[in-house]
This record gives C-alpha cells, sequence and structure tokens, in this order.
C-alpha cells in the first residue's frame, strides 16, 4: 500500500500550487481555478484521512463530498459575478477592478 | 421529532424565506402588485424573525436543550444567546432595508438572501461538528457574495467579486486546518476532537500537527471576524456593498463568525497544552488589528470605509477576550463572556450608527464624512443618535461601548495580559479622534443647504431601537452580563 505520506504531501503540494496561483494570476477565472486546485486539495487530504484512518466510517468520504458541492454553488455564483463585472468593464483581470483602493 | 423542534429558530427563518419567494412567483406581475408584494414581503420577512425569536424563547421557557440530529447541533445556553442576538439584528436590518427595497425590483430575493444568510449564521453558533460548522459557514458566506453585489453598479460588482474571491481562499484554509483536525483525531465532533487532544498528553509530533491546524483555522476564521493580516477585504467590501448589507457584514456576520471560533477554540482546542499557544497568538492578532485598524481609520474620508476600518480595530478588542482565555478555568469564562458581551453590545451600537449613515447618505446623497457637516441643524435626532452611537464606539459613558471595554480589559488584566489592555486603552483614545471628527462636523460646521430631513418611518423605528438599547446596556448592563455569563459557561 502507497504510504499515507505520499498522499499528505501531494495534497500540500497542490495546496501551495493553488495558493500561489492566487497570489499570481491576475485573470479572475484564474484565480478561480486556483481556489478550485486548494479545494481539491482539501478533498484529497479528507479521503485519505478517512480510508487509512478509519475505513470503517463514511465521515472523510461525505466531507470531501459537501466540499465538492459547496465549491460547485460557489463557482456557479463567482462566475456569474465575473460575467457582470465584464459586462460593466469589459475586462475580467482583478487589477483593473480598481474602481476602491484594493 | 426532538431534533425539528430544537432547529426551530433557524427553520422559522428558512420558512419565511421560502414563502417570500414563493409569495413574489405567486402574485402577477404589475405596478400595483408591486407594492402589495413589497409590503408583504417585509411583513413575512418581519414574522419569520418575530417567529424566530418566539421559537427561542420556548425553547428556553420548556427548557428544551441538548443536542440534534445526532451530535452535530447543540441547543444550549450559547446558542440560544446568538439566536436571539442575530434574530434580533436581522430584523433591525430588514427594518432599515426599507429604503433600499423601495428602488429595487428584486426585493423578495433580497430579503430571503438576508433570511437564509442568517439562519447560516444561527446554525453556526449552533454547530458542535466541523461538517456542520463548515455548510453553516458557507450558508452564509454565499448568501452574503450576493447580497454584496445587489447593486448595479460597478463598485457593489467590485466589491462582490473581492469578497467572494478572498472569502473563497479563506474556506479552503479553513478545510485544510480541518481535514487535519479530522486526520489527527479521527472524528469531526469538537467534545471527540476535544477527548483526542487531552488524550494525547503533549506528545510533540502530535503537538506540532496540533498547532498547524490550528494556524490554519484561525487564519480561514480570521477572514470571517476580519481582523489583521486578513482584514484587506474590509474597506472595499464595506464602501461598494448597499449600506444595509454593510450594517449586516459588519454586525451579524462578525458575530457569527466569532460564535464560530469560540466553539472551535475553547471546546475542541481549550486543552491547556494548546490553548496556551493559541491564546499568545490571539493576543498579538489583537493588538495588530486595534492598531492597524485605528491608524487607517484616521486617514479615511469616507464614512463607509472609515467605519469599515473602525470595525477591524473593534475586532481586535473583542479577540483580547479570546487572549485572556488562559489555562485557567475562572478566567476562561471571564474571557469568553466578555466576547460574548461585547457583541451584544456592539451590535447595537454599530446598527445604530450604521442606520443614522443611511438615513443620511440617502438625503445627502454622498458618503464622504466632509459632506455631513452641519447635518445636526437640517436633522437634529439623525445627528443625535449617530453622535451617541460614535461616542459609544469611542467608549464613553454612559453607553454600552464603555461597560463593554471595562469588560474585556478587566479580563485581559485577570489573565496577567496588562499590556494588552494597555495598548486597547490607547487604542481607545486614537480612536476617539476619528470618531468625535464625525460629531464634530455634524454639529460645529455650517450647512451646505438649509432644508431639513426626516428618517422614513421604519428607519426611524430601527434607530431608535438601537440607540435606546445601547444606552440601556449603558445604564443597567447586568441582564446581559447574566445573559454572556450563562452563555460562556457553556465552555466551563
Amino acid at each position: 500500500m502507497i504510504p499515507i505520506n505520499d498522499f499528505l504531501v501531494l495534497s500540500a503540494i497542490l495546496f501551495s500550487l493553488g495558493m500561489y496561483g492566487v497570489l499570481a494570476r491576475r485573470s479572475a477565472v484564474l484565480i478561480l481555478m486556483s481556489v478550485e486546485l486548494m479545494l481539491q486539495a482539501v478533498s484529497i487530504n479528507f479521503i485519505t484521512f478517512a480510508v487509512y484512518l478509519s475505513p470503517e466510517q463514511f465521515t472523510g468520504v461525505i466531507f470531501a463530498l459537501f466540499v465538492i458541492t459547496v465549491a460547485a454553488a460557489e463557482v456557479g455564483l463567482a462566475l456569474a459575478i465575473i460575467l457582470r463585472l465584464y459586462r460593466n468593464k469589459q475586462t475580467a483581470n482583478v487589477d483593473e477592478a480598481d474602481i476602491m483602493k484594493w | 421529532m426532538t431534533d425539528v423542534i430544537r432547529l426551530g429558530p433557524e427553520l422559522a427563518l428558512l420558512i419565511a424565506a421560502g414563502l417570500i419567494v414563493l409569495m413574489d412567483i405567486a402574485l402577477p406581475v404589475s405596478r400595483e402588485a408591486a407594492r402589495t408584494k413589497r409590503a408583504l414581503g417585509f411583513a413575512l420577512a418581519l414574522a419569520g424573525v418575530a417567529g424566530s425569536i418566539g421559537w427561542s424563547a420556548v425553547l428556553i421557557a420548556a427548557d428544551e436543550q441538548g443536542e440534534a440530529f445526532s451530535g452535530t447541533l447543540v441547543v444550549d445556553d450559547f446558542s440560544l444567546f446568538f439566536n436571539f442576538l442575530l434574530a434580533g439584528i436581522t430584523g433591525m436590518i430588514v427594518l432599515a432595508s426599507a429604503d433600499l427595497l423601495a428602488r429595487t425590483r428584486f426585493h423578495a430575493e433580497y430579503l430571503a438572501l438576508v433570511l437564509a444568510s442568517a439562519t447560516g449564521m444561527m446554525l453556526m453558533a449552533g454547530a458542535v461538528d466541523l461538517i456542520a460548522i463548515f455548510v453553516a459557514l458557507e450558508l452564509q458566506s454565499i448568501c452574503l457574495y450576493v447580497l454584496v453585489g445587489f447593486l448595479k453598479d460597478s463598485r457593489s460588482a467590485e466589491a462582490s467579486l473581492k469578497y467572494l474571491l478572498l472569502g473563497a481562499v479563506s474556506t479552503a484554509l479553513t478545510l485544510y486546518g480541518m481535514a487535519y483536525l479530522f486526520g489527527l483525531s479521527g472524528a469531526t465532533g469538537l467534545r471527540d476532537i476535544a477527548e483526542f487532544v487531552s488524550a494525547s498528553g503533549g506528545d510533540s509530533g502530535t503537538r506540532a500537527a496540533l498547532v498547524l491546524a490550528t494556524v490554519f483555522l484561525a487564519a480561514g476564521l480570521g477572514f470571517k471576524m476580519a481582523v489583521v493580516p486578513f482584514q484587506m477585504w474590509v474597506p472595499d467590501v464595506y464602501q461598494g456593498a448597499p449600506t444595509p448589507v454593510t450594517a449586516y457584514l459588519s454586525v451579524a456576520s462578525k458575530a457569527a463568525g466569532f460564535a464560530v471560533v469560540m466553539r472551535i477554540f475553547l471546546v475542541a482546542l481549550g486543552e491547556g497544552l494548546i490553548s496556551s499557544d493559541w491564546a499568545t497568538m490571539f493576543a498579538v492578532i489583537a493588538a495588530v488589528s486595534m492598531t492597524a485598524g485605528n491608524l487607517m481609520a484616521l486617514v479615511q474620508t469616507d464614512i463607509k470605509r472609515m467605519l469599515g476600518y473602525s470595525s477591524i480595530a473593534q475586532a481586535g478588542t473583542f479577540l483580547i477576550g479570546l487572549a485572556a482565555v488562559a489555562a485557567q478555568d475562572p478566567q476562561l469564562l471571564l474571557g469568553a463572556s466578555s466576547v460574548v458581551f461585547f457583541l451584544g453590545a456592539y451590535a447595537f451600537t454599530n446598527l445604530g450608527a450604521f442606520i443614522a449613515v443611511i438615513a443620511i447618505s440617502q438625503k445627502i446623497a454622498s458618503d464622504e464624512i466632509a459632506d455631513y457637516a452641519g447635518v445636526a441643524k437640517r436633522s437634529p435626532w439623525l445627528a443625535a443618535g449617530l453622535a451617541a452611537c460614535l461616542i459609544s464606539l469611542t467608549g464613553i459613558p454612559p453607553t454600552a461601548g464603555f461597560i463593554a471595554k471595562v469588560y474585556v480589559f478587566n479580563a485581559a488584566v485577570q489573565a496577567d495580559l496588562v499590556w494588552l489592555a494597555l495598548i486597547g486603552v490607547l487604542n481607545g483614545v486614537v480612536s476617539a479622534y476619528y470618531y468625535l471628527r464625525v460629531v464634530l462636523n455634524m454639529y460645529a460646521q455650517e450647512p451646505a443647504s438649509e432644508e431639513t430631513f426626516q428618517p422614513s418611518l421604519s428607519l426611524g423605528v430601527a434607530m431608535a431601537i438601537a440607540v435606546a438599547g445601547m444606552f440601556l446596556i449603558g445604564i443597567y448592563p447586568n441582564p446581559l452580563i447574566q445573559a454572556s455569563e450563562s452563555a460562556a459557561a457553556v465552555f466551563g
């Protein structure tokens, strides 16, 4: 069996990549994708812990399902808001969303 | 069935939200119907709030306390306190939104979202399981993202985008912390996690992992509480959002955020081994938040941005109470009850200030502090109300803010955090400058026009309740002190 640490390291790397994307990307859509990466890293963590530590319980898997569902709702809303910003300003670049001091 | 009964206060709000949406679809679309719909939606929303408060009162009267839904939610003095507080705030926000609703076609959606997010906040205060906490957190956040972007202008859209992106990142951070808590303890119930923490007995590897999880949780929840260094969204979102929503964010969302933090940190991580670590962390965050918030507020020219920075400083003051939760039990309760009391006192004060800003700003069509010149001559009652609230925020007797600050600083001194209390007092002095500058502007300056104005009826009522509550707590604080002590006793 693959050691549990491999999964935890994978998830930590994914989470860090997502965090880097959030900080470095300027397009709202790409930032959103980076956030998704962070959330998926969390899901991997939950499923890993569920499988390795308490295989007879489904708590971790259920948590991961909740994360996926809520993330989907959030993305739907975020895309709607980005579209509205695009209609107002013809751009999805967060640097140009600067009517107020950032 | 007992589960559903115990969930009553939340259900009342949710049912009202559903009825408002159904009513909006069922009634015909026409200009005359719009007025009926608006009145009906307004009445339904207030009925939902009243039902929620009434149900909470029944739960107290029937002594119906305990866990619900296999230990994911709990009804205790703490969650009941927040039920009353949050339902009360929601009612005030509905009243304060009357003028905004008159200008929009989407009043049913607005009211339903406010009530749904209030449901999420109440669940946050009552949740004792990580999954339930996460879902409640997201329920309130997603509703608030929409509400922040409710206006049609690009400023509101921009605020909503910023709030959503940063909120999503904070969710990811919180979840990462939760994942490690779950991985370590194998449980999602806060009590089970607490058992694991005390059984681990200071094993260094476990402790390092716990500290990691704690830092991620504090970072993620720090966004919700709006403390430094996770405060960057606050001024923009406060400025861009419709003002009633700003008030809602600064009072209700913050109170719910603190409720969750207290649940997680005092129940799951309350063990002495780990609490000394996060108590220090919170003490530092408190000091930085107060100082940074107040210094930034000094230079603001927009009153909503100023109140935004002031709310960061106030959040820092709340955190003093949490930092005062040292290992010893009696102090633990003093620190926790001081936070609960402060949240109650702050709710009245800040609501009053924001409602006055709503009423004044829409008449003078500006949020600039400079344009508040001479408001006292044009609308003496509103100016007096706003001045009283700002004085309470500064912490001058006989207002609620004074008692709350004394309570929190006392908790800090009892926990040997004299330096933190001193920083708090010094910050109170700094904050007097920018709060009283607004008061001075309203009273000492000449108005731009002589035209007088009055707030609308519902705004006036909400304003009167807020100011009356604020003075009542300031003069006769005992009932609220007792309520917050019994709420904090849950953690004993």
